[in-house]
Order: structure tokens, then C-alpha cells, then sequence
């Protein structure tokens, strides 16, 4: 006990020291809170859109105007040649072109309307297929109000959809808690990887490593520092979370707490044996980054597990951000419980028992 | 009362097909200044690290302070000191954060570190750097603060591996006064060098070739078995007979 103490005096002073880590401390939150919710967002705005108008009547002038007061579209080009608005698709300049065809009001007063035709850029996706639904909605939207205008039925009522848990559908609120993630990762996975492998570098673990200090406590006292890094800044992202988009958990802390302790530990556990089994720095950052794309890109991090394909969704099991980020998102958005999470903690649980047990296991003394 | 406190028998390291150290057989008695010899890759690091606890041997069978190399490497490390070939402080940490992580790892209580490091500090005119990072002083004195680390719970032996490497020949002769002042305090040294004026100074040396131990015994008797005027003209006897590379 009286040695733990010892080298854990040995490794806050060397932080402390260092001219890298209490910057990185502070300044990782900071901008992963504070820039990363509004770059990493998947709401699609500004869609760049022609409107090809052969008709010149009341509905589609209405139309255009609605097109134009719209926060997600940009009205670029207003012609009567769709050949025109084409190339300027082809040049990437337009996402979504709306052709009204000729006599098209006419028509729809007639009861059998012409075809209205959209043209989607797409090249990005994403940009292009939720431009072509969004541009139908506000086609609908603009034909019920000329409808009810007229005084026929209100067919806008027809539909209501809402999204419960995150009202306004705002992805920002989606990413936060996963961004949270992120940082424990770094901090709490990565950077005692590179302190001990740092140690093998410059040869001082020899010096330890003819000592009588057990492997099992000298681990500890690489950890138990980060851990609580891991945990201030996690609170001073929640605390930025809250201040900054209005965002706090509707569960309890406790539960976020508990989660954390548990994610914390497995990625500490991890970040360990990959450094054990290392014996620079370029290799821990190689081993890390891979695992760390993985974790970003399968995790639910950015994408639904549930829209993957099964063999994937397999593999996510054994991905521990898996259910720290289901945590996360249930707790924060929904308020659940850790009673009904209790699934997801008993697989944290076991990860942080696995992967320390392995770091523990890994690490030689004697070679 | 046996007063060998290593005592080492057909000791072999291989890393994969490479034989590292090659059968070597050598005791060595409590209070001798043992003098571990040999060209560059010859295997003198290694059989050393066997020793502390730090590699398991191939083959063979020893036991340092008692303890069997084998199986009891941990029970080794709380009776030995080792001073690394390369300066291994916390060069971050300053000469007391240093001793006191050390002294305290060896279980010292906070009195005896103390008393201690007073008579250390004192003894290498340390006094004023005491808080001073390790890593902005110089060369000379890094290896002086390391063996004093390395000896500084009083252990039963040191391993010193290449203590006086790079060191100007004043530190070099400091840094053997202390080699000797802990020596006639009880501790016994292992201790390698590349320097065979440094040689004379051992009670007894061994001379290392190919992972062999080619020869052994006190500088006197190895002079006249080669019939020889100095340790240089020995070593450069057999290290002549090396087939290993640099």
C-alpha cells in the first residue's frame, strides 16, 4: 500500500511536469464539446436548389417563395430550361432541380395534376436523398396551404410525426453523449499506453523492473491518475453540455458515474496490454488508432448499429464503447434507469474484468 | 556459513537459435569486488540480467543471496541493487523525488530515508542540488546518483553494469571510491567495465568471450597464467580469439 502511495506521488508529479498533459486536460473538452456538435452534424441545410418554372402561375411563384424562406434550401437559379439548371448540377453547384411543367396549376384545378420532377445530385448521399424528401415535403406543404386557401380540406393534418425523447430531432443531442465517449477513450485508453511504452523508451521500467515493486501495483499506479483525468473532464464536459446546448441528463449521474467507471476501466485495461506488448511509441499509436477507428466507425457512434449488417452487428458485441454509448444515450435522452440498462453494465463489467486481467497478464517482469 | 552470495552453474541464455551466454560456472563471496569482463556482445549483459531477476535462464541453475535464479526472481530483487548501461532515472523527477520513490520502494521507512540521503548527499557534495531536476545534470553525476540509488537499501549485492561508461576520468575515480566504500561496508559488486585499469581494482575478474567465461581469478593470477604485465595485454589475449562480431 505504502508503495502504491509512493508511485503515485512519482506519477502526479511527472504529470504535473509535463508541458503536454494538464493543457491537453483542459483544452480536449473544450473543443470536442465546443466545435465538434456543430461540425459533426448530420442535419442536412443549405441544399442548393434550382427551380425550373415553365408554369408562371400562383402555386408554383407560392412554391418558390417557400423554397426560398427555407433555412435548408438555397434557391440558386430560377429558369425555364431545365437543360440550363442540368449543367449547373453537373458543375455541382445544384443538389436538388424541381421542373413545374407547363400548365401545371391547370392541371392540378383539373384534378389530374402533371408530374412534377425532381432531380437529385448524387454524388454526396446523403445531401441529395434528404434534399429530394425535404423538397417534397415542402411541396406538400405548399399544396395543402393552397388547398385549405381555396377552402378545401386541410391535408397537411394528415400526417403528424413526433419524435419523442429528442423533439426537435436535433442530431447535436444525439452526438453529445457519444462525444463524451471519445474523450474518456483518448484519455483513459491512450495516454497510459504511451506513458508506460514512454517508460520502455527512455529505459527507466528497467530500473523499476529490478526492483521488488509488483507489476500488478506499478500498473495501478499508471492508472489510477488517468482515471481520475477521466473523470474531471468528463464532468467538465457534462458541465459544457449543459451550459453551452441546454443539454443534461434526464437519468441519473449515478448512472453515467457507474458507466464511466466501467468504460474507463476497460479502455485502461486495453490501452495497457497493447503497451505491454509494445515496445515504442509509433506502435502503441498504430494499435491505438486502429482500434479507435473501429470504435468510432461501429460503435453507434455515428451510425445505428441496427441499420448494419448482421455479421456486422456481431462483431459491435465484443466492442465495449457499444454499450457505454447505448448508456449513454438512453440515460442522457430518455432517462433510463440502470435497472433497465442492467444488459449493458453487466457486459462493461465483464469487458473491464477481461482486458485488466489480460493488461495484468501481459505485463513482464522478467523475460 | 556458505559466503558465496552467487553461485552460478552452467548458465545458458538462448534467444532463438542464438546461444546469448554459453554454460557459465562461477561463484562469487560476500564483500568482493567482482570484475565481469568481456568484448562488446559478448554476453556479459545478459548473463547479468539473469542474474537480477530481470530474464529467465535457458539452461543451467544459480542463486543469488539465496535465492534461486529460476523460480525466486522477485525474491532476488528485494536483496540486489542494479545500475543499468543506460542512465535509467526519472530524468523529470528532481535527486530527492528520485531517492525517496526508490527508498520507498524498498519498503524505508521515512526516518531511515532520511538518515540516508543526508549521508549520500553529503558524501557525493550534493547538498545543494538536491532539488534539482535530475535530467539538467551532468553526465558524471547522473552515475554517481545512480549507484548511490542503486545501493541506497543497503543490499547485499550490486550489479553495476558499465558504471563509469562515458564518465571523465576524475568522476571514474569517484565513482570507484564508492564502489569501494560500499564494498568495505558488506555489499558485495558485480560489476562490468571496459576499462582494465578498472580491472585491477576487482578482487577477482572473469573475462567473458563468445558467451564463455574464458577466464578467472584475481588480476595477480591471470597476469602470470598469460604471463603478462597488465590486465590490458590479457584482455586483449583472448578477445583476439573472438569469432562474434562487434
Amino acid at each position: 500500500m505504502r508503495i502504491l502511495l509512493v508511485l503515485l506521488d512519482k506519477e502526479f508529479r511527472q504529470i504535473i511536469r509535463n508541458a503536454f498533459i494538464p493543457r491537453l486536460v483542459l483544452i480536449f473538452p473544450l473543443i470536442i464539446m465546443l466545435i465538434m456538435p456543430w461540425v459533426a452534424t448530420m442535419d442536412v441545410r443549405h441544399i442548393n436548389v434550382a427551380v425550373v418554372d415553365q408554369d408562371h402561375s400562383a402555386a408554383s411563384q407560392r412554391l418558390v417563395q417557400k423554397i426560398q424562406a427555407s433555412d435548408y434550401f438555397t434557391l440558386i437559379q430560377l429558369s425555364e430550361h431545365y437543360d440550363e439548371s442540368l449543367a449547373r448540377l453537373e458543375a455541382g453547384d445544384v443538389d436538388v432541380i424541381v421542373e413545374i411543367p407547363d400548365r401545371f396549376e391547370k392541371s392540378l384545378l383539373g384534378g389530374s395534376p402533371e408530374r412534377i420532377r425532381i432531380t437529385a445530385n448524387g454524388v454526396n448521399a446523403m445531401k441529395g436523398g434528404l434534399g429530394a424528401q425535404y423538397i417534397v415535403q415542402t411541396i406538400l406543404g405548399t399544396f395543402a396551404e393552397l388547398q385549405s386557401d381555396r377552402g378545401g380540406d386541410l391535408s397537411s393534418d394528415l400526417f403528424v410525426v413526433e419524435n419523442r425523447y429528442n423533439p426537435t430531432l436535433e442530431y447535436r443531442h444525439y452526438m453529445i453523449p457519444a462525444l463524451m465517449i471519445m474523450l474518456l477513450i483518448l484519455l483513459c485508453g491512450f495516454l497510459p499506453a504511451l506513458n508506460l511504452v514512454g517508460e520502455k523508451e527512455t529505459g527507466t521500467i528497467e530500473q523499476i523492473n529490478a526492483t521488488p515493486v509488483g507489476r500488478f501495483i506499478f500498473t495501478l499506479a499508471k492508472l489510477i491518475p488517468y482515471w481520475l483525468i477521466g473523470f474531471l473532464v468528463l464532468s467538465i464536459a457534462m458541465l459544457l453540455a449543459w451550459l453551452v446546448y441546454g443539454l443534461a441528463p434526464v437519468g441519473s449521474l449515478g448512472a453515467i458515474y457507474l458507466a464511466a467507471t466501467l468504460f474507463v476501466l476497460s479502455m485502461s485495461g486495453l490501452g495497457i496490454t497493447i503497451a505491454n506488448g509494445s515496445s515504442t511509441m509509433q506502435q502503441v499509436m498504430f494499435v491505438m488508432f486502429f482500434f479507435i477507428m473501429i470504435f468510432v466507425l461501429m460503435s453507434g457512434l455515428i451510425t445505428p448499429i441496427a441499420s448494419m449488417p448482421d455479421w456486422a452487428q456481431f462483431i459491435t458485441c465484443f466492442l465495449p464503447p457499444r454499450y457505454f454509448i447505448a448508456i449513454m444515450q438512453a440515460v442522457y435522452l430518455k432517462g433510463t434507469t440502470i435497472a433497465e440498462l442492467c444488459p449493458n453494465y453487466l457486459a462493461l463489467t465483464a469487458f473491464a474484468f477481461v482486458l485488466n486481467l489480460l493488461a495484468a497478464l501481459t505485463y513482464r517482469k522478467q523475460i | 556459513m556458505d559466503d558465496r552470495v552467487i553461485s552460478v552453474k552452467d548458465l545458458c541464455k538462448d534467444f532463438g537459435t542464438f546461444r546469448a551466454v554459453d554454460r557459465i560456472t562461477f561463484d562469487v563471496h560476500r564483500g568482493e569486488i567482482f570484475g565481469f569482463l568481456g568484448a562488446n556482445g559478448a554476453g556479459k549483459t545478459t548473463a547479468m540480467r539473469m542474474l537480477c531477476g530481470l530474464s529467465y535462464p535457458t539452461a543451467g541453475s544459480g542463486t543469488v543471496a539465496g535465492f534461486d535464479v529460476m523460480t525466486q526472481g522477485e525474491a532476488i530483487k528485494r536483496h540486489i541493487g542494479y545500475m543499468s548501461q543506460r542512465f535509467s532515472l526519472y530524468e523529470d523527477l528532481t535527486v530527492w523525488e528520485n531517492i525517496r520513490l526508490y527508498a520507498g520502494i524498498y519498503g524505508m521507512t521515512r526516518r531511515q530515508i532520511l538518515r540516508r540521503t543526508a549521508e549520500l548527499l553529503d558524501r557525493l557534495h550534493f547538498r545543494d542540488e538536491i532539488h534539482t531536476r535530475v535530467g539538467r545534470l551532468p553526465l558524471g553525476w547522473k552515475q554517481k546518483l545512480a549507484f548511490s540509488v542503486a545501493t541506497i537499501h543497503c543490499p547485499e549485492v550490486v550489479f553495476l553494469d558499465e558504471p563509469t561508461g562515458g564518465v571523465d576520468p576524475v568522476t571514474r575515480r569517484q565513482i570507484w571510491e564508492l564502489i569501494y566504500e560500499a564494498a568495505a561496508g558488506g555489499t558485495t559488486i558485480f560489476v562490468t567495465t571496459h576499462y582494465m585499469d578498472e580491472a585491477e581494482y576487482c578482487s577477482r575478474v572473469s573475462i567473458m568471450v563468445d558467451g564463455q567465461i574464458r577466464a578467472l581469478g584475481s588480476p595477480g593470477e591471470l597476469k602470470t597464467k598469460f604471463a603478462v604485465q597488465t590486465m590490458d595485454e590479457v584482455f586483449r589475449m583472448l578477445a583476439r580469439e573472438a569469432k562474434r562480431g562487434e
